[in-house]
C-alpha cells in the first residue's frame, strides 16, 4: 500500500499538467454544485470556481510559505503551468474568437461608447482607490486600476508591465469582488435602470465589462440579452488588455512623476 | 485541420506579443504593450477574412474553439497559483477597488439607456413577459 501511494505521488508529480486538468475539473464540478445547491443558481459557478481557487491558494500559501499558490505543492506543480502566461494569454486570444467586428459596429455607437466610458471610469476610479490606499509606483497602481477593470485585464497588465505578485494577485481579487458585485446587484438593478433591450444590454456589457459578471447578471436578469451584453464585454476585456499596459499606464506614469 | 486553429491562434499570440514587445521597447519600456490585445484584433480581422473566403473549417474552427471554452478552468487554475497570502493583507483595496468602480459604473449604464432610449429601438425588442422562457435558446 505504501508503495503504491508512492507510485501514484511520483505519477501525479511527474504528469503534473494532466493532474491540474484534474484539479481545475474537480474545482469546477464543487462550484456547480455550490452554485446550484447554495444560491440557487445565482451566483455564477465560475465565480464560486476562481473564489475557491483563490482560498486554496491562500492556504497553499500558508502552509508552504511559498508565492505560487498551490503551484508550490509538488502534486499540484502543473496548475502554474495551466494558469501561466502562455496559456491564460493563447485562451484570452480565442475567446475574440466569437466576436465579430462588423455585428458589432453595426449595433450603433452605443456600444463603442459605453466601452470607452467604462474603462476611462473604471481604471480612473480604481487608480484613485490604489492611490488613497497608499500605493505610489505606476506600475501597481495601474495593475490595481486594470483589477477593477476585469480579472483578466488586472493580471494580463500586471504581467506586461512586471508588478509583484502580491499585486497581481490583489487585481485578481479587485476584479472578482467585482464580478461578484455585478452578478448579484444586476437582476436587482435592470428593472430601476431600464435594462431590458439589447442596446441597452450591449451598453450595460460595454459600462460593466466583466465578463462572467455581465453574463451571470444578464442570465439572471432576462437570458435573450446575454449575447448582446456579452458581445460588448467581450471587447472590454480586449481593449483593456491593449490600453491597460500602454495607453493607462503612459498616463498614470505622467501623472504620479510629474506629482513628486 | 484542427492543428490549423490552433496555429493560427498561436500565430496571432506570438504576432501580438511580438508587436506588444516591440512596441514596449520603443517606448523605452522593459515590458510587453498591449500583445494580448493585438493578438486578439489579429485572430477576429483573420478569422472574418478566412470566413469570407469560405476557408474556415469547422474542423478548424474547434481548434480556436476548444481553447476559447478552456478560458474559465485556465482563469480558476490562474486564481489558484497566486499569491493570495501577500493579496489579503491588502483586502480593503480590493473590496473597494472591486466595488466603487461598479457602482460608478452602474450610474453610468442608467445614464446613457436613458439617452439611448430617444433613438430608435434596436431590431428585438424583448419583454419582461419572456423571462421565465430560461430553456429557450435563440
Amino acid at each position: 500500500m505504501q508503495e503504491f501511494i508512492q507510485l501514484l505521488n511520483d505519477v501525479l508529480a511527474q504528469y503534473n499538467l494532466l493532474t491540474a486538468f484534474v484539479f481545475t475539473a474537480l474545482l469546477m464540478i464543487a462550484a456547480q454544485q455550490a452554485s446550484q445547491r447554495l444560491t440557487a443558481g445565482r451566483i455564477h459557478p465560475s465565480a464560486i470556481a476562481i473564489a475557491l481557487g483563490l482560498l486554496l491558494a491562500a492556504l497553499a500559501g500558508w502552509y508552504s510559505g511559498g508565492r505560487k499558490g498551490v503551484a508550490d505543492l509538488p502534486l499540484l506543480a502543473g496548475t502554474g503551468l495551466l494558469g501561466g502566461a502562455m496559456l491564460r494569454d493563447l485562451s484570452i486570444v480565442a475567446t475574440a474568437f466569437s466576436v465579430r467586428a462588423d455585428e458589432f459596429v453595426c449595433s450603433g455607437l452605443w456600444g463603442i461608447l459605453a466601452l470607452a466610458l467604462g474603462l476611462l471610469t473604471s481604471f480612473s476610479t480604481g487608480a484613485a482607490i490604489a492611490l488613497v490606499c497608499g500605493y505610489r509606483d505606476p506600475v501597481s497602481v495601474t495593475t490595481i486600476a486594470a483589477g477593477a477593470a476585469t480579472y483578466i485585464v488586472g493580471p494580463v497588465t500586471g504581467t506586461a508591465l512586471h508588478a509583484s505578485s502580491e499585486v497581481i494577485a490583489l487585481s485578481v481579487a479587485a476584479g472578482l469582488v467585482k464580478a461578484v458585485t455585478v452578478m448579484l446587484i444586476t437582476p436587482l438593478i435592470a428593472p430601476v435602470i431600464r435594462l431590458n433591450t439589447p442596446r441597452a444590454a450591449m451598453i450595460f456589457g460595454g459600462l460593466q465589462g466583466t465578463n462572467s459578471g455581465v453574463i451571470a447578471g444578464l442570465a439572471a436578469t432576462n437570458p435573450k440579452l446575454v449575447p448582446y451584453g456579452a458581445m460588448t464585454a467581450t471587447f472590454y476585456t480586449g481593449l483593456g488588455c491593449l490600453l491597460g499596459p500602454s495607453l493607462f499606464f503612459l498616463i498614470i506614469r505622467k501623472i504620479l512623476t510629474s506629482d513628486l | 485541420m484542427v492543428i490549423y486553429g490552433t496555429a493560427l491562434l498561436a500565430a496571432c499570440l506570438l504576432i501580438g506579443t511580438v508587436a506588444g514587445r516591440v512596441i514596449g521597447h520603443s517606448l523605452g519600456l522593459e515590458s510587453d504593450l498591449g500583445g494580448v490585445g493585438i493578438a486578439m484584433l489579429l485572430l477576429i480581422a483573420s478569422v472574418t477574412w478566412l470566413q469570407k473566403r469560405k476557408l474556415l473549417t469547422a474542423a478548424t474552427e474547434s481548434g480556436i474553439q476548444y481553447w476559447s471554452m478552456l478560458y474559465v478552468p485556465i482563469v480558476v487554475a490562474m486564481a489558484a497559483s497566486q499569491n493570495v497570502c501577500g493579496a489579503l493583507s491588502g483586502g480593503l483595496v480590493a473590496a473597494a477597488a472591486g466595488t466603487i468602480p461598479v457602482a460608478a459604473c452602474f450610474s453610468l449604464t442608467a445614464l446613457l439607456i436613458r439617452c439611448a432610449g430617444d433613438g430608435q429601438q434596436p431590431a428585438v425588442v424583448v419583454s419582461n413577459t419572456t423571462r421565465s422562457t430560461h430553456t429557450e435558446n435563440p
